[in-house]
């Protein structure tokens, strides 16, 4: 019993497959179109237009990060700012405030290398945080990103415990001003997500990487790992790169020269 | 041993003396109760279910839904829209976060760009403004915007690679 | 008025008295609940370090207790001893009320608690948690037809068979409880294969020594005593499971010795180098002498024991239950992961520091509304119907006649 369904002389049809038809077959021809459209200049404002949904995540493709940490400088905080600015984290962060990517300073025990370098959620190809949700929230994309559903998130903090890097944040406080591209929300459990929503409307850059390039540093770089013709592997290729706790066998989307 | 108790000390054969109806007279009273109960309730039922044609000469208040703006079409009807925007978002929603899909035509955010308020700027802001209206009306809690922003953001031109 | 009357007035008395203060501290903790869900855990001492805090070692004790107190009612249907048959029932009231405390303070404890639904209907077999969501509630049935075997005549025929699937359905549970955090392979405290049966041993001890207490409090509110003999063996029992604990710990710590890797941790937890100071002092006074020491030498004293002596053990074994929890969840979270071994570390998130934690109102009025549910459940329950354990009176015993 609706307000304003009275005069409805239908109400009961369910609009079922029709419609829903329908809608499927505007996302393929749309998804077509996308795909066909590469190298045109896309102005979106507000998106009165009509609707053209992005192509989805390529299981082809395997983003990942390279940080060459002999270009990173000690007290640089370019790539933080950058990434709190893009998704709408609080600065500067108190213990209980989510930190996405931070500068971590280590200096050897009994020796004499020192080194400053980011570090954020290694993007596992074999996470110990998708294994541990008891929902299913904590999840990696077809393409490797690995991300939390705040759809499904009951904020248990188990993927906190089971993180190797403590590269997952919990929200302690209700939130306001989000992005809309980055909703995140009190109670749930949050990581850095390689900038997903720029990827996957075509800008192929996390925030950190563009920030960090466009300083002069050129520390991160960002790419396919997949793609042996991409900057990420040429770079990957040239110099010998670790993963942090190797050990582990993780398979991490994101590599470290330098180290 | 005599008759066992509980450790507080209350007998288990406790409040069931209490058949003494005469025979062959009326009904005990708990029944005679119990029928009075269920024929008021049958009496409340009834007059539940004529309330809307009540409705009809305008005496139930509606809810102030603001227009979305002009010249804009929604994806479907608005009794579809009333009747189906749970299951449309909540299937959209994972194709977007699991699938990587965005800008499709249930984008969530094509909804809030089109029915955000002229005045708020927002869907969830105030009384009137769209989200809200409805759902303080029929008093559905809306969990959405405790993550997602309610105001739209003008986008910025972008390039395909 | 007579005598019986009287008793009986007062036993009213003394059960709304209990309902009350066990009402009052659930409604607390309920409303601790509230805030934490309006305001987010903000308000807790809770940060992205520790982010399991007193909740859950006041959870995970109910739940090691809830499932090791079945242990006793176990003893009895499946082998039969008929001392322990006579407590089943109570044992497994008890079961069911810990259970209850235990999951009330882990779902309330949780980021979203009103997405409980979302758990229901969402499962990643992968994760324990998910396993968790079918042995809880498998747990409650089972107990709960457990219960209805031992009190409905026609079925007690069927005791032992369902005491047995309760004992390898409380296994599956302790293991997976224990799995949680052995599961866990980047924490330098977990991440070990023998977190299982020590769970399992720990749930031993933990849950006969409250059902130690709450048998005593029973029998001393009937102005009954427990027979001497019973006593005797019932503490004696508490004393095995709290040396096979004992053991069980210090072979995982003696095992952390030997790795290299692990020096930093163990001197944390163990001398309490770093910041540690709080888990070592809980840990060597809290666990090691008052909880485990303390109590083998109150039972296997040659001198035997007064019933004075037998409280003072459940208790000190409880207590020595949560000290080691303490250390065990929040010494843990504490001490900083291990990201660049052979390096000192440094950042803006915590890194290489170990994390200071405070508890704060709000969670400890959660975990204590825990246990103030499983009083309200164990109050009720034995208000309605008879668990007092009746033992046959020996030569000397003292027992008034009811």
């Amino acid at each position: 019993m609706n307000p304003g369904q009275r005069d409805d002389p239908a109400p009961d049809v369910v609009p079922g497959p029709a419609s829903r038809r329908g809608f499927l077959g505007v996302a393929a021809a749309a998804m077509g179109g996308t795909l066909l459209a590469g190298g045109v200049r896309l102005i979106e404002v507000a998106q009165a237009a009509t609707p053209s949904p992005t192509a989805g995540a390529n299981p082809k493709v395997r983003w990942g990060l390279l940080i060459d940490t002999e270009k990173c400088a000690s007290g640089c905080t370019d790539c933080v700012t950058a990434c709190n600015t893009e998704n709408g984290l609080a600065t500067p962060a108190r213990p209980t405030d989510a930190q996405w990517i931070r500068k971590i300073e280590i200096k050897e025990i009994n020796g004499q290398r020192s080194a400053s370098l980011p570090v954020m959620c290694q993007h596992c190809a074999d996470p110990p945080c998708v294994d541990v949700c008891p929902t299913g929230a904590s999840f990696k994309r077809a393409d490797g990103i690995v991300m939390v559903d705040r759809h499904t998130c009951i904020g248990c903090r188990y993927c906190v415990m089971a993180c190797p890097y403590q590269a997952r944040s919990f929200v302690h406080e209700p939130l306001s001003e989000q992005k809309p591209d980055v909703p995140r929300g009190k109670g749930c459990v949050e990581s850095c997500t390689l900038c997903v929503h720029r990827i996957d409307q075509g800008q192929q850059n996390t925030a950190c990487a563009e920030a960090c390039t466009q300083a002069g540093h050129g520390a991160i770089v960002f790419g396919n790992l997949n793609d042996p013709d991409s900057e990420i592997s040429r770079r990957a290729r040239a110099a010998a790169t670790t993963q942090l706790r190797a050990d582990l066998r993780l398979g991490l989307g994101v590599r470290y020269q330098g180290l | 041993m005599a008759h066992p108790r509980s450790a507080f000390g209350a007998s288990p054969s406790r409040g069931r003396r209490q058949r003494t109806g005469k025979a062959g007279s009326a009904a005990p009273a708990w029944l005679r109760a119990r029928v009075l109960l269920d024929l008021t309730a049958l009496v409340f039922a009834l007059a539940a279910c004529t309330l809307p044609a009540l409705a009809a000469d305008g005496r139930t208040p509606q809810p102030v839904i603001e227009a979305a703006r002009a010249g804009t079409q929604c994806i479907a009807d608005p009794a579809t829209m009333r009747r189906e925007h749970p299951a449309i978002l909540e299937h959209q929603r994972d194709a977007t976060v699991r699938g990587g899909i965005r800008g499709a035509k249930a984008s969530l955010k094509a909804c809030i760009d089109c029915h955000a308020s002229a005045v708020s700027g927002s869907v969830a802001k105030a009384e009137s403004n769209f989200c809200v209206s409805c759902h303080a009306y029929a008093a559905v809690q809306i969990d959405c915007f405790g993550c997602h922003a309610s105001r739209p953001q003008v986008t910025l031109a972008r390039q395909l690679p | 008025m007579t005598r019986a009357t009287q008793h009986h007035r007062s036993d009213e008395r003394r059960f709304y008295a209990l309902l009350a203060l066990g009402g009052l501290v659930t409604l607390a903790g309920l409303g601790a609940a509230h805030l934490m869900e309006e305001q987010g855990h903000v308000i807790t001492g809770m940060d992205n370090h520790v982010v399991w805090g007193l909740p859950h070692v006041f959870a995970i004790f109910m739940i090691v207790a809830g499932s090791g107190v079945l242990n006793v009612a176990s003893i009895g249907s499946v082998f039969g001893i008929d001392v322990y048959k006579r407590r089943a029932p109570l044992s497994a009231l008890l079961s069911l009320a810990l259970l209850a405390g235990g999951l009330m303070v882990l779902m309330l404890d949780l980021g979203r608690p009103e997405r409980l639904i979302v758990a229901a209907t969402h499962y990643n077999f992968k994760s324990v948690f998910a396993w968790n969501v079918f042995l809880y509630s498998g747990m409650f049935a089972i107990v709960a037809i457990y219960l209805w075997t031992m009190f409905e005549r026609r079925f007690n025929g069927y005791t032992q068979a369902v005491g047995i699937a309760a004992l390898v359905w409380r296994f599956a549970l302790t293991t997976g409880t224990g799995s949680i955090f052995g599961f866990l392979v980047a924490r330098q405290a977990y991440q070990s294969a023998l977190l299982a049966p020590l769970f399992i041993v720990l749930s031993f001890g933990w849950g006969l020594a409250v059902f130690l207490l709450v048998q005593s409090a029973l029998l001393a509110w009937h102005g009954r005593t427990l027979d001497a003999a019973v006593r005797q063996r019932l503490m004696r029992l508490l004393g095995v499971f709290a040396a096979a604990a004992l053991y069980l710990v210090a072979v995982y710590h003696m095992t952390n010795l030997y790795f290299a890797r692990q020096d930093s941790f163990e001197a944390f937890i163990l001398l309490g180098r770093g910041g540690g100071g709080v888990f070592a002092l809980l840990f060597w006074a809290g666990y090691v002498v008052l909880g485990s020491l303390l109590p083998l030498l109150l039972v296997f004293h040659p001198r035997g024991m007064s019933e004075h002596g037998n409280l003072a053990a459940s208790l000190l074994v409880l207590l020595g239950a949560f000290a080691w929890l303490y250390v065990f969840i929040i010494g843990g979270q504490a001490f900083p992961l291990d990201i660049f071994p052979g390096f000192e570390v440094r950042s803006s998130f915590g890194d290489g520091a170990v994390t200071s934690y405070v508890p704060r109102w709000p969670e400890l009025l959660l975990g204590l509304g825990g246990i103030g549910a499983a009083f309200v459940v164990t109050v009720v329950g034995v208000r309605l119907f008879e668990f007092l354990p009746h033992d046959e009176p020996a030569a000397g015993a003292g027992s008034r006649k009811p």
